[in-house]
């Protein structure tokens, strides 16, 4: 246990970030030239990051696996961006920020860091309008702000339904400024398949370039993992395609601790699974919770009847509508946290409500039919009209609604073939973010010297669970003003090492191992596509690893998930070959590590006998089904350490310490 | 002065060019057009108007170098930059739907612009040659016939007895207006002129120009095909 | 929700091993495919197929599948992205075909972007036009004024907004006869040149990413517009006449 070192600086926590940037080393700028740095993923951290160590001096490497760094997943962010600038004067503030992501994250996060996330967000809001982000703007040419779930301030910035876009394209733009000065050496279609230790640092990657199929080596004096969460591993969730945690879980391999895997958000506001052959869900923004109303059928025989296709959700009488959240939750009704509402919805499905046309009923109404009439009757105010018709107040209401949520509207309309505007939409919680990541100190190091985590591939500002504008504000925050001041700390001691050379047997082992295993693949002679056994393993998380989860289900799912990866190694089948292009062989390394983590994943679970934000356990949870947290014997990060098999790791506890927020039980009600 | 170099040619300053040239063959056209249609009420109106643009010196000596540039230079670089165009997708799409998404007009640009090319041989063999072999050849500049009348009206109206020329005449005027309907928009896109207010007039105004001139020129040669004996 | 009434057809798919091989189209047939699933669904299933009869998957770009990303990139019955508007190959949805239906699959065709197997093509020349000017010479160290310091017109704000949601898919290239890459450049240079900070450098930024554009093999724009129709975010020419002027001034006025 004494493995850990948070390294969390001295003093009050106001102080303690800028304290500690006063006294720790520095780099001059003749020396950052001659050292290296590789990051791993372009997101909003990878990014950021990417361009301002080159900025400050560094040469940097930078790794994607799309075609270009413009595409990495933090573009399909929509909502928006917290900072704590106070700019509607409504009470905001540094320190209500911080407690707001603490209480958010239901006090699993470490204070420290969730601090001076905080601190420094309202440079990131600076910072991007600088860059040319246009976020909205109101009438007056100043910043617009908007709100978002479990908080009480108007702090979300935006750039309407694509903040992350704009973001993530403001930090592309920064990283081709440096690319273009030659700082910056871009290896776009590249995938970091191992991470390289020489004397106990991390001092390069093995690479695989996606297109000619070579391996690759790559060497620096620190090595950045950017490469986002893990939530694929249950196969259907809201990343996209190509998410992984392989980066991740190479270095966990290699000695970095894995933190607190269980910690997975689940979205509540998600387009439903239609079928079996769905390879992706879709996300509707939390914003939608401002206008819509959930609901499901109050009698069991309705949601039959619509489940069959014979009754419609508008035919359905008000009273026999259950709006099981307002209900539940009077003082924050539709807009609790995102993981109580998700849990919400579980439990009306799984009780026989659920309104959903597959197999088991997965879905409950969202409805704005309420919010149509209500800004209908207002615009009939603001505009004069005398006796309007019923169908007046909905025509004009819909415009409004339109104007606040159109583009929403419109993508859903477009996947389901149901028009929003007259029928509710329909939702399902599904896979999001996961807080979990690679363990972290505060200077974002992992438990390898020269290593290290930031944006979501790291665990440490979220807790158990994340609130919404929360990602792309700690990605920022870590590649742009937190990681280029502690890796030169790090680094100050490199500026005499000099080239790291690629030719030294640490290297060749790293290498050959990569190549074992793609030999591997390619000569197995399987009869099964990676794709049949991600989807094995999508399921047993999803339904054992999933929004509820108990102690007979987690045994059997850690079970299962064993077996399941017994039978890929003997049977997957990967055709082509591994000159050049070659998704398949692509995909099976990374469902390869899937199925390594999700045993951890379901073991972490176990091992939290408590219910806290996203991790929620049956057995500990009060009779009408709220979260049971339990401080005195869980108020820790549970940091994995790998030792073989998963169900060898090691846990190291990190006691977390509460000396600025007193723990609460979370109330929505 | 290098940087009019590069800006002429590089791919916006290209196509700033073509639309210049292709508004001042346009303000040409209509003038053209003014005059032409003269003769259809008046020989006597037509051949003063002609006579003083043959022989104006600001006419012959400014405006028609100018002219002559402008024409060769649409043409030359439409052909330019046509071949680059093309060489910019060497493989072609096995199925390709361009309807969907474009007018025939605008994606067929080198096709009507051929045939007013070949339009242009003809009526330069017909008209200009002749013009500027008894002007600056022979030297006769009085724009006279044998009789004492001026030879303008007699010239052309005995162009259009030819059915086949009168015919080709029509066709290529058809197919210039097509030039113009994706052209004269076009050619405001080109120079950045573009404003909310203003453009859904332009387009207006272009699809006017664009049928109305070629049919009036049409509307003259049938006239006088059919009129004269 | 559509009864499912699953969709036969038969698809003619361009196959390439490499950008240095010669490709040519194959047909397959695919059965039973759900209305509901999306086009690259229907890839999925397709390539399940292939693998399982020992053959090698059809290679495509993809990623987010939510229409940001602008990773995929088919050129589907004569039209990038497919028939249907405002959105790109992986929010079209097989509802939109017929039973029986024929279609064509080909990847982006562009001297620009060589294909490099398959149906990916190769578009790094959009991110060597990006480094060319794509952004505003600010560190970021954190430094800079307050986010509020320059008030900006909320029209100008949403015309840059507008500008800046190109996703990069590029399918104005495989659109436009040309493959001219104007509308993706001019979307870029809008967008800066309409805030106050991208005014600063706009001149050298508009001049260095169109010397790029034209190097790099792109046609020239001829105005047919299809790529402003084909454009899954609906950017408008607008930016393209912006950028036509922006070069021009910059051209003359520049030093």
């Amino acid at each position: 246990m004494t493995k850990l070192d948070s390294k969390i600086p001295e003093g009050p926590i106001a102080d303690k970030w800028t304290n500690y940037k006063n006294h720790i080393k520095l780099v001059n700028p003749a020396n950052k030239r001659s050292i290296d740095v590789i990051v791993v993923g372009t997101g909003l951290a990878g990014g950021s990051a990417s361009a301002t160590l080159a900025e400050l001096g560094y040469n940097v490497k930078a790794f994607c696996y799309q075609d270009s760094p413009r595409r990495a997943h933090s573009i399909a962010a929509q909502g928006g961006i917290n900072a704590a600038k106070n700019y509607q004067g409504d009470g905001d503030s540094t320190y209500r920020l911080f407690y707001d992501t603490v209480k958010g994250g239901d006090y699993r996060s470490r204070e420290a860091n969730v601090y001076r996330l905080a601190e420094v967000s309202a440079n990131i809001i600076d910072q991007c309008v600088a860059q040319g982000v246009p976020f909205a703007r109101d009438y007056g040419g100043l910043l617009d702000n908007r709100s978002f779930g479990g908080v009480q301030v108007s702090r979300t910035f935006y750039a309407k339904g694509q903040t992350g876009q704009q973001l993530l394209l403001g930090c592309y733009s920064a990283m081709s400024r440096q690319i273009g000065k030659g700082k910056i050496k871009m290896y776009n279609r590249h995938e970091m398949l191992d991470i390289v230790i020489v004397n106990g640092k991390a001092r390069g990657i093995i690479a695989r370039n996606l297109v000619t199929g070579e391996i690759e080596r790559h060497s620096a004096h620190a090595v950045v993992i950017a490469s986002g969460g893990y939530g694929n591993v249950f196969f259907l969730s809201t990343n996209a395609m190509g998410s992984n945690v392989s980066a991740g879980w190479k270095v966990h391999k290699k000695g970095a601790f894995f933190a607190n895997p269980c910690y997975t958000q689940i979205h509540p506001t998600c387009i439903p699974v239609h079928g079996d052959q769905q390879s992706k869900l879709t996300l509707m923004s939390e914003s939608l919770r401002n206008d819509g109303r959930i609901w499901v059928p109050k009698k069991k025989e309705d949601a039959e009847a619509i489940r069959a296709g014979k009754l419609k959700p508008t035919q359905i009488a008000e009273e026999d509508r259950d709006y099981y959240l307002e209900r539940r939750y009077p003082s924050f009704g539709n807009l609790v946290p995102r993981d109580v509402a998700s849990r919400a919805a579980k439990e009306r499905c799984d009780a026989g409500f659920g309104v959903g046309t597959n197999e088991s009923g997965e879905a409950v109404y969202l409805d704005f039919s309420s919010a149509i009439m209500r800004y209908g009757r207002e615009q009939v105010n603001i505009q004069n009209i005398h006796n309007a018709s019923e169908d007046k107040v909905r025509e004009l209401g819909e415009k409004v609604v339109e104007n606040k949520y159109g583009n929403l509207f419109q993508m859903y309309e477009k996947i389901t073939a149901d028009n929003p505007y007259k029928t509710p939409m329909k939702i399902y919680p599904a896979v999001h973010y996961t807080m979990g990541g690679v363990w972290v100190d505060y200077n974002l190091m992992t438990t390898i010297p020269g290593c290290y985590a930031i944006g979501e591939a790291n665990f440490s500002d979220h807790g158990a669970n994340r609130l919404g504008a929360s990602a792309l504000m700690q990605g920022l925050a870590d590649g742009y003003f937190v990681l280029p001041y502690t890796i030169g700390d790090y680094l100050a001691d490199d500026i005499r090492t000099g080239k790291i050379p690629t030719d030294s047997p640490e290297f060749d082992e790293a290498e050959k191992a990569v190549q074992d295993r793609i030999d591997f693949f390619m000569n197995n002679k399987g009869t099964k596509s990676v794709d049949h056994f991600h989807k094995r393993l999508g399921k047993v998380m999803w339904n054992k690893v999933g929004m509820a989860r108990n102690e007979k289900g987690l045994k059997e799912a850690i079970d299962e998930i064993k077996q399941i990866r017994e039978e890929f190694w003997k049977d997957v089948k990967v055709p082509g070959s591994a000159e050049g292009i070659n998704q398949e062989l692509e995909k099976a390394g990374r469902v390869a590590d899937f199925l390594e983590l999700g045993e951890l994943f379901a073991r972490d679970a176990l091992l939290r006998e408590e219910s806290c934000g996203g991790h929620y356990r049956e057995e500990h949870s009060t009779e009408d089904g709220e979260a049971m947290r339990d401080d005195a014997n869980f108020t820790y990060v549970s940091a994995w350490e790998y030792k073989g098999e998963p169900s060898d790791a090691v846990v190291h506890k990190e006691p977390l310490v509460y000396e600025n927020i007193e723990l609460k039980t979370r109330s929505y009600k | 002065m290098s940087w009019v170099k590069n800006t002429f040619s590089s791919s916006i300053g290209r196509k700033f060019a073509m639309a210049l040239s292709a508004l001042f063959l346009m303000f040409f056209l209509l003038q053209h057009f003014a005059i032409n249609i003269t003769s259809v009420f008046s020989a006597e109106v037509f051949n003063d108007l002609s006579h003083f643009m043959g022989t104006n010196p600001v006419v012959q000596f400014a405006l028609q170098p100018i002219l002559i540039i402008a024409v060769v230079y649409h043409f030359v670089m439409g052909f330019v930059l046509e071949a680059k165009n093309k060489g910019a997708r060497e493989v072609k799409y096995a199925m390709n739907k361009g309807q969907a998404n474009s007018t025939w007009f605008s994606r067929n640009m080198i096709y009507s612009g051929l045939v007013v090319l070949a339009f242009l041989a003809l009526h330069f063999y017909d008209f200009w040659i002749p013009e500027i072999s008894t002007k600056y050849i022979d030297g006769d500049m009085s724009g006279l016939m044998a009789n004492g009348d001026f030879r303008y009206y007699e010239e052309m109206v005995e162009k259009f007895h030819d059915p086949l020329r009168t015919g080709f005449y029509v066709l290529a005027f058809v197919l210039l207006a097509m030039h113009l309907l994706h052209g004269f928009q076009s050619a405001f896109q080109s120079i950045g002129a573009r404003h909310p207010k203003y453009t859904p007039g332009i387009k207006k105004l272009g699809n006017i120009f664009a049928i109305a001139i070629p049919a009036g020129f049409i509307f003259i040669a049938l006239f006088h095909h059919l009129t004269s004996h | 929700m559509s009864a499912h009434k699953g969709l036969n057809l038969t698809l003619k798919v361009w196959r390439q091993q490499s950008q240095k091989e010669k490709g040519q189209m194959e047909t397959y047939q695919v059965s039973d495919i759900s209305p509901d699933s999306s086009f690259l669904e229907m890839m999925d299933i397709l390539n399940e197929q292939l693998i399982e009869e020992g053959k090698e998957p059809v290679a495509f770009d993809h990623d987010c599948r939510e229409g940001i990303c602008g990773m995929c990139s088919m050129y589907i019955n004569g039209e990038a992205h497919g028939p249907g508007r405002g959105i790109t190959t992986c929010q079209l949805h097989m509802r939109e075909f017929n039973n029986g239906d024929t279609i064509y699959i080909e990847p982006w065709r562009a001297k620009a972007f060589p294909v490099i197997k398959d149906l990916m093509v190769d578009r790094s020349a959009f991110d060597r036009i990006m480094a060319a000017g794509g952004f505003v010479s600010v560190n970021t160290s954190g430094n800079t004024q307050d986010a509020n310091a320059i008030p900006i017109e909320k029209h100008k704000a949403d015309q840059a907004f507008d500008a800046a949601t190109c996703i990069g898919c590029g399918a104005c290239v495989a659109s436009c006869k040309n493959a001219s890459a104007m509308l993706f450049v001019s979307a870029k240079v809008s967008q800066f040149a309409l805030l106050p900070q991208g005014q600063v450098e706009a001149k050298e930024r508009v001049q260095n990413m169109v010397k790029v554009m034209d190097e790099e093999g792109f046609g020239n724009c001829s105005n047919t517009g299809a790529c402003e129709v084909e454009c899954p975010k609906g950017i408008s020419l607008d930016n393209i006449a912006r950028m036509n002027r922006e070069y021009l001034s910059a051209s003359i006025k520049g030093e």
